[in-house]
């Protein structure tokens, strides 16, 4: 039908709205988050996985920055009140528009009234869902991320939440070939040395480098808790606060590393004792509870 | 001053003490107001360190680093931020008996001191301010509180901080404001930066 209105659609114009029908274990509007405000105590949230949610934004043909939905483990289903093209990347999951398999880490036309369902994960922990547009939802220090440690940003979703959309920037990307690298079965984790290695005796930077982890079920968007070997401490008493990194391995008292992620505090008092390359952090966002996990340090001069 | 490597693209720096570390932390603001830093994301005062994160050549700025002579911390540098309190905190009487005084005797000691805000960190606006002598230094209470509300006042060791908002804390609480610590409609949205001077008011209940 060209030019005419098209019945049982709502009239055009305005922005098209999301309903959260399901919001699963866990479900956040991420974008690239807050950096550069860390001397304010404001974590950099953002995308844990960003390569996934960059791909789904590129899809859908937004510009880097929009803002779109992240999974944890059990997906969610939302509905749509306008044609909407949307994507999903990351964790692979079943995709269901009104219950029919749709495609994933491609664009899908929504038509109005819609129910989109993203499965479980049947790899890794967190999929990307993007809308056209991005979610619009009011910007925080110019970003529209939850930030789960601080609170900032919207409130994680919950079923009947409405989310409005922006206004398509363009045309989806679409992809002949999607590089994509499959959630981890086992991780293993570049590690440089430092700063606070020198907290640690020789037995614990040896144990560090030999030993398997595994990721806790106490894991979330502000670290990867691991099981595994305490990390036995040369020096006792107490660091004077300091600021952390994205990556930072922090080793509180119990001894078990924790992998700090997007939503990390900006300060802490336990000891780094080293610090993961961002460039690995995204396949330790998808590491689901159980992923034996290795770490292979490394020392800079 | 020690400059440590914090993964591939940051420095942690060392200092003797807060002072130094207040300096040096001024120092650095003022070379990347003059275009005299290379591009970093974040730079982020704590107790006696400095982070310098997102840096692309670290080992080239390090060894820039040790080069620097750095001036004294300007004393007396920008406005006073201006806080009304009630000092009638739960743990006025324990802070009051802590320093030796009677309690209305916290008010007019605590606000009668000018305040700096050392560092940030905990949660978004909270300020560690230091400039209370050593002998008003308290511990920690034994028992954290599960819920501090937002405004509180509080006092632990060298520090006075305010709850922006409701949050669990073990700081000695000695009063309450309601000066808007954090909004994020606001610009700045923080009441407190690193290095803001802070003076707090007694306010008549």
């Amino acid at each position: 039908m060209i030019g005419g209105a098209v019945t049982g659609e709502p009239a055009s114009g305005g922005p098209a709205t999301v309903t959260v029908v399901s919001a699963g274990l866990l479900t956040t509007v991420q974008d690239l988050g807050r950096p550069g405000h860390a001397h304010l105590g404001v974590p950099r949230s953002g995308a844990l996985d960003r390569p996934a949610h960059l791909l789904a934004n590129r899809l859908v043909g937004n510009p880097a920055g929009a803002a779109a939905l992240e999974t944890t483990v059990l997906g969610c289903a939302v509905r749509v009140d306008r044609p909407v093209t949307v994507a999903v990347a990351g964790a692979p999951c079943a995709v269901r528009v009104d219950g029919q398999p749709a495609a994933w880490g491609a664009p899908v036309r929504l038509p109005a009234g819609a129910r989109l369902d993203l499965g479980p994960a049947t790899r890794g922990v967190r999929s990307y869902l993007a809308f056209a547009g991005g979610v619009a939802a009011a910007p925080v220090l110019g970003s529209r991320s939850t930030d789960l440690l601080s609170g900032l940003g919207p409130a994680p979703l919950s079923a009947g939440d409405r989310l409005a959309l922006g206004a398509p920037a363009g045309p989806p990307a679409g992809a002949d070939v999607l590089p994509w690298a499959a959630p981890p079965a086992r991780l293993v984790l570049p590690l440089v040395l430092g700063p606070r290695d020198d907290w640690f005796t020789a037995r614990a930077l040896d144990a560090l480098a030999r030993s398997v982890y595994h990721v806790s079920t106490t894991s979330n968007r502000i670290g990867l808790r691991l099981d595994g070997p305490p990390l036995e401490r040369a020096a006792e008493g107490e660091l004077p606060s300091e600021g952390m990194v994205l990556g930072a391995v922090q080793v509180p008292p119990s001894g078990r590393p924790v992998v700090f992620l997007a939503d990390h505090p900006t300060t802490g008092g336990y000891p780094v004792i080293g610090v993961v390359p961002a460039a690995a952090l995204p396949a330790a966002a998808q590491a689901a509870p159980g992923t034996p996990v290795r770490f292979t340090p490394v020392r800079l001069r | 001053m020690r400059v440590l490597r914090v993964g591939p693209h940051a420095l942690l720096v060392e200092l003797a003490d807060a002072d130094r570390t207040a300096a040096f932390h001024a120092e650095l603001l003022r070379r990347r107001a003059v275009f005299g830093l290379p591009p970093v994301d974040e730079i982020v005062p704590a107790e006696r360190t400095v982070l310098l994160d997102g840096v692309a050549d670290p080992r080239a700025l390090a060894t820039e680093l040790a080069t620097w002579r750095v001036p004294p911390a300007p004393e007396r540098l920008g406005p006073v931020v201006t806080v009304p309190v009630r000092y009638d905190g739960a743990d006025l009487a324990e802070v009051a008996a802590l320093w030796g005084v009677a309690e209305d005797a916290v008010a007019r000691i605590h606000s009668a001191t000018e305040f700096r805000v050392a560092f940030s960190g905990f949660a978004p606006g909270f300020g560690y301010l230091t400039g209370l002598a050593e002998r008003y230094h308290v511990p920690r209470r034994a028992v954290p509180r599960s819920a501090v509300p937002a405004g509180a006042v509080a006092l632990a060791g060298p520090y006075t901080g305010v709850y922006p908002r409701s949050s669990p804390g073990g700081w000695q609480l000695i009063g309450r404001t309601e000066a808007p610590l954090w909004d994020a409609a606001r610009e700045p949205a923080a009441l407190f930066a690193p290095g803001t001077r802070v003076r707090f008011v007694i306010e008549e209940a």
